[in-house]
């Protein structure tokens, strides 16, 4: 009804006039509706960036407003970013890994032993073996990619 | 014990006094809702992966989702949770009947959002649309959907769990209010109640674009 | 120089508490007693230093069973080839001791035992902040320890306590999902314990007690009860996802729908290295306490060690992946997660140089508990410098699974941890039961336990380094002899374990009777509280006089 004086209820809390939540709640009703329009339209990759955006301010007027977080003591806000802040850890380290495996499904077969052959999908042996090629003394795997493969293709070893 | 006005009932004897116990009961939930984002936020790492991993699976699997559904449900949590804010803001002005009243409303949409989801699910069983193993749909283009319906399944499912927890400890709070437990003197266990309430919303907040609205 | 005390040091305004009653000139009833007699008052408490017993006693079952299976895996090895067990059997033994063990005993243990008895004393509050979490926080671990140990009859499983994909979600036939249903359970006990603590710290501490003038022993506490909100919550979604594979094949770890075994890997290790943090932490607040009050001196570097214990309580959720170097992780991820690793070995190393430079000058009394803390700080540091070792991607490209990394985990964990529990123990059993111990036989003890865990343990670095893998049920016969040390050693290990418990149970009934401030030390529990602590722990409200460890200002007043 004032103006946004400030109120407090018996206790000290802060009170929030009805309007404030309304309006609030009114926002979020709208910015749904907007990420439902914007993700009808095709911007590639930046689909997911203001999706994310648009999700993210919804979720700071959650956090300010419905959860009072905006008057009440700072202790609840920093245990709340610390949990974005590790979450985020996890995210970001573990890609780190997943997103950069590089090539190690790309190698190309190389049998564990010598005289192996390698077998495609139709039955036949693919090609010759490769140590043949190269010299069957050589023992040296260039990566442990190649074992990986190999296992993955089902040697029928002959020893 | 008897009650006073410098020992209410609602005093636990350990703390010094209410405003103690009150700022005690908000920084033990806030933490607990950092536990839940922590929960939560293995899945939403694992969905972070997984797509980074395979975009066209994604976005030929999240068809299969009905955003006009997604959305709807959207909007009822995010009212169910303005209601439950107008349902504290009246205690706190000591009101306990629109405050009730506000509650239920809460509860009532929350369970529409569960019959909501409801209708999704057994939609996606009658299909074949179903995770990993079980999945047995033909009708997405590319390979290898399993993970997506795992991994909408695990996160709406486990979504849906913590809203079915919430609508029985909203309930409780309803009962409590009808008691005449609450009022401006005290209304922790509602504030608490609804922060956690105010949580499940967020969740779904980030849920719906990331699964019904892949680009 | 030494330093010039400017004043002499004043006696204490705040009088010993009476442990006898003036008018009845018999022991004061305290909370043993109060609170009612009988399995239900105990089964039904509030009181968090009664939780704080009950989780003892379970605890201590605990320790008890991962231990057994300790001794039979050793005994197995003795020689290679069968001595008792088969392969699989042998391959249970091992997983169930090391989930016995992590999970049931040591991430509880101090935190449980030691943290529920003495933080609100330390803090001069009444109890924790929500005394019935605390109580629920117990019938939790009692549950899901229920269910671990079900799964050991149903079909032990033999996955190893890390609970690896693909085999555990796709091939082993045994009762996974019992065991990390169990582990679930096990960490909702975790998590209500670290809210607890966390809000009791920030709100319960008496007035005119700030952060920076609590023991160090509640920093330690703290820091260790923020790892746990943070990171047990990965642990749970880790656990669930495996579950559900397992159960529904949802495929999230499986290469044949899409999904990746090592993904498993990383969110379980995101938490479980924090978990060894939780682990040692608490230990190291037991050691900040003990290493001052035996050695009469202030503490060195107070706020280093403070912000040490939250530095190691940040950084750790940073370095998980040097679990994985050998998983098949990208270059860029293992080079990070190596350099990382680093980086948390330093806030651990600027304690032990602080509680050394506190010996200094000390007035050092050997008790039974200083003793312990001493065995700490030798055997915690050949613990942490192998660590960093093994941090080293190169090294543990050679080192990774064999017996190094075993004797790694074992100097800081058993050499760390458990050395810190036992010194806890030993320093407060005449605070929790009013009952002074046996030295003589408490010191057989810990010599016992000393030698045989250095004849255990230091013996797996050599074995390690020469190439034995770790998890093997048999192994070549030039490992034999070093094997063979090993058991021995283990075996005098747990009679040492064995002598200290018996000489604990026995001081509870039939201890010299102890006074509220046997050690004259300087923090709330010693001074303001009667051994054992009333009910309501204080007579009237904890006063704030003088800093925990003002022993240059400060008379104690030593009550035997």
């Amino acid at each position: 009804m004032s103006r946004h004086v400030e109120q407090t209820d018996a206790q000290g809390g802060h009170l929030s006039p009805t309007s404030t939540y309304l309006k609030v709640g009114a926002a979020l009703l709208t910015l749904t509706v907007l990420t439902v329009a914007i993700s009808r339209i095709n911007l590639g990759p930046w689909n997911l960036v203001v999706a994310m955006l648009i999700a993210s301010v919804k979720a700071v007027l959650v956090v300010l407003f419905f959860m009072h977080l905006l008057h009440d003591n700072k202790i609840y806000g920093s245990f709340f970013a610390g949990a974005l802040v590790f979450l985020s850890v996890l995210i970001i380290l573990t890609m780190f890994d997943t997103m950069d495996r590089g090539d190690l499904h790309a190698e190309e077969a190389a049998p564990i032993r010598a005289r192996a052959v390698i077998y495609g999908d139709d039955g036949k042996p693919l090609k010759k073996n490769i140590h043949e090629e190269k010299g069957a003394s050589e023992e040296q795997h260039e990566n442990a990619a190649a074992d990986t493969t190999a296992a993955e293709k089902s040697i029928d070893s002959t020893d | 014990m008897a009650e006073s006005a410098t020992h209410p009932q609602y005093l636990q004897h350990h703390f010094a006094d209410a405003v103690q116990q009150r700022e005690s009961s908000k920084l033990g939930m806030w933490i607990f809702i950092v536990t839940e984002v922590l929960f939560f936020g293995g899945l939403f790492a694992a969905y972070a992966i997984y797509r980074a991993w395979n975009p066209e699976i994604f976005h030929n699997a999240h068809t299969a989702l009905n955003w006009k559904l997604g959305a709807i449900n959207t909007m009822v949590l995010i009212t169910s949770s303005l209601t439950i804010a107008l349902a504290i803001r009246s205690l706190q002005v000591d009101r306990p009947k629109p405050a009730q009243h506000y509650l239920w409303v809460t509860l009532l949409l929350a369970a529409t959002f569960m019959v909501i989801k409801y209708f999704e699910y057994a939609h996606k069983f009658h299909l074949g649309e179903l995770p990993g193993k079980y999945y047995t749909y033909t009708g997405i283009e590319g390979t290898n959907p399993h993970v997506f319906f795992s991994i909408y399944f695990v996160m709406t499912g486990l979504h849906g769990l913590h809203v079915l927890v919430g609508m029985g400890v909203i309930f409780w709070m309803i009962l409590r209010t009808r008691r005449g437990e609450f009022g401006a003197q005290y209304y922790t266990p509602v504030e608490v109640t609804g922060l956690y309430w105010h949580l499940v919303d967020m969740i779904w907040i980030y849920l719906f674009p990331l699964l019904y609205l892949v680009g | 120089m030494s330093d010039t005390v400017a004043t002499a040091p004043i006696e204490s305004r705040i009088a010993v508490p009476k442990q006898i009653d003036p008018k009845t000139g018999l022991p004061r009833p305290n909370f043993l007693q109060d609170g009612g007699k009988g399995l239900k008052s105990w089964l039904f408490t509030l009181d968090h230093k009664r939780i704080a017993v009950l989780y003892l006693i379970t605890i201590s079952v605990a320790f008890f069973l991962g231990g057994i299976f300790a001794l039979l895996i050793r005994l197995e090895l003795f020689e290679p080839g069968k001595q008792f067990f088969n392969a699989e059997q042998y391959n249970k033994l091992f997983t169930l001791h090391g989930a016995i063990m992590i999970f049931l005993f040591i991430i509880p243990s101090i935190p449980a035992i030691l943290g529920n008895f003495v933080l609100p004393l330390q803090i001069g509050a009444k109890d924790v902040a929500f005394p019935r979490l605390n109580l629920a926080s117990w019938y939790i671990y009692v549950f899901g320890s229920l269910f671990a140990i079900a799964s050991i009859i149903i079909s032990a499983a033999d996955t190893g306590w890390t609970f690896y994909t693909p085999y555990s979600s796709s091939s082993s036939s045994t009762a996974v999902i019992p065991m990390t249903i169990g582990v679930f359970i096990l960490g909702f006990s975790s998590i209500f314990t670290g809210l607890n603590f966390i809000v009791t710290v920030h709100k319960l501490r008496t007035p005119g007690m700030t952060w920076f003038k609590m023991p160090l022993m509640i920093w330690g506490l703290y820091a260790t009860a923020i790892i746990q909100v943070l990171a047990t919550p990965v642990l749970g979604i880790t656990v669930l996802l495996l579950i559900l594979e397992r159960a529904f094949g949802i495929g999230i770890f499986d290469p044949a729908m899409g999904g990746d075994p090592v993904l498993y890997q990383h969110f379980f290790w995101f938490y479980s290295h924090p978990a060894v943090y939780i682990m040692i932490l608490p230990g190291m607040g037991i050691i900040s306490e003990l290493i001052t009050a035996f050695s009469r001196r202030k503490i060195f570097g107070y706020t280093f060690i403070a912000f040490s214990s939250m530095a190691i309580a940040l950084v750790s959720f940073l370095v998980w992946g040097h679990h994985m170097f050998v998983s098949g992780q990208s270059e860029i991820a293992v080079m990070i997660f190596s350099f990382l690793t680093f980086m948390v070995a330093i806030p651990s190393a600027i304690k032990v140089f602080n509680w050394t430079v506190t010996l200094y000058k000390g007035s050092i009394v050997f008790s039974v508990p200083m003793l312990y803390a001493l065995s700490f700080l030798f055997l915690f540091t050949i613990g942490g410098l192998t660590g960093l070792m093994i941090g080293t991607l190169s090294v543990d490209v050679h080192l990774h699974d064999t017996y190094f990394i075993v004797a790694h985990f074992h100097y800081v964990m058993v050499g760390g941890t458990v050395m810190a529990l036992m010194g806890g123990l030993f320093y407060w059993w005449p605070k929790i039961w009013g009952r002074m111990y046996n030295r003589t036989w408490a010191l057989v003890g810990w010599i016992l336990t000393f030698v045989g865990f250095n004849m255990t343990f230091f013996t797996q670095f050599i074995l390690g380094a020469r190439g034995m893998p770790r998890r093997y049920w048999t192994y070549l016969d030039q490992y034999q002899p070093l094997h063979g040390f090993s058991s021995v050693g283990s075996f005098i290990l747990g009679i040492g374990f064995l002598i200290s418990a018996i000489v604990l149970f026995v001081a509870v009934h039939h201890g010299r009777p102890a006074g509220s401030n046997p050690w004259g030390a300087l923090t709330l529990e010693w001074t303001q509280t009667t051994s054992p602590p009333v009910e309501h722990n204080f007579d009237g409200e904890a006063v704030y006089e003088h800093g925990p460890y003002d022993y240059d200002k400060v008379i104690p007043k030593v009550s035997i």
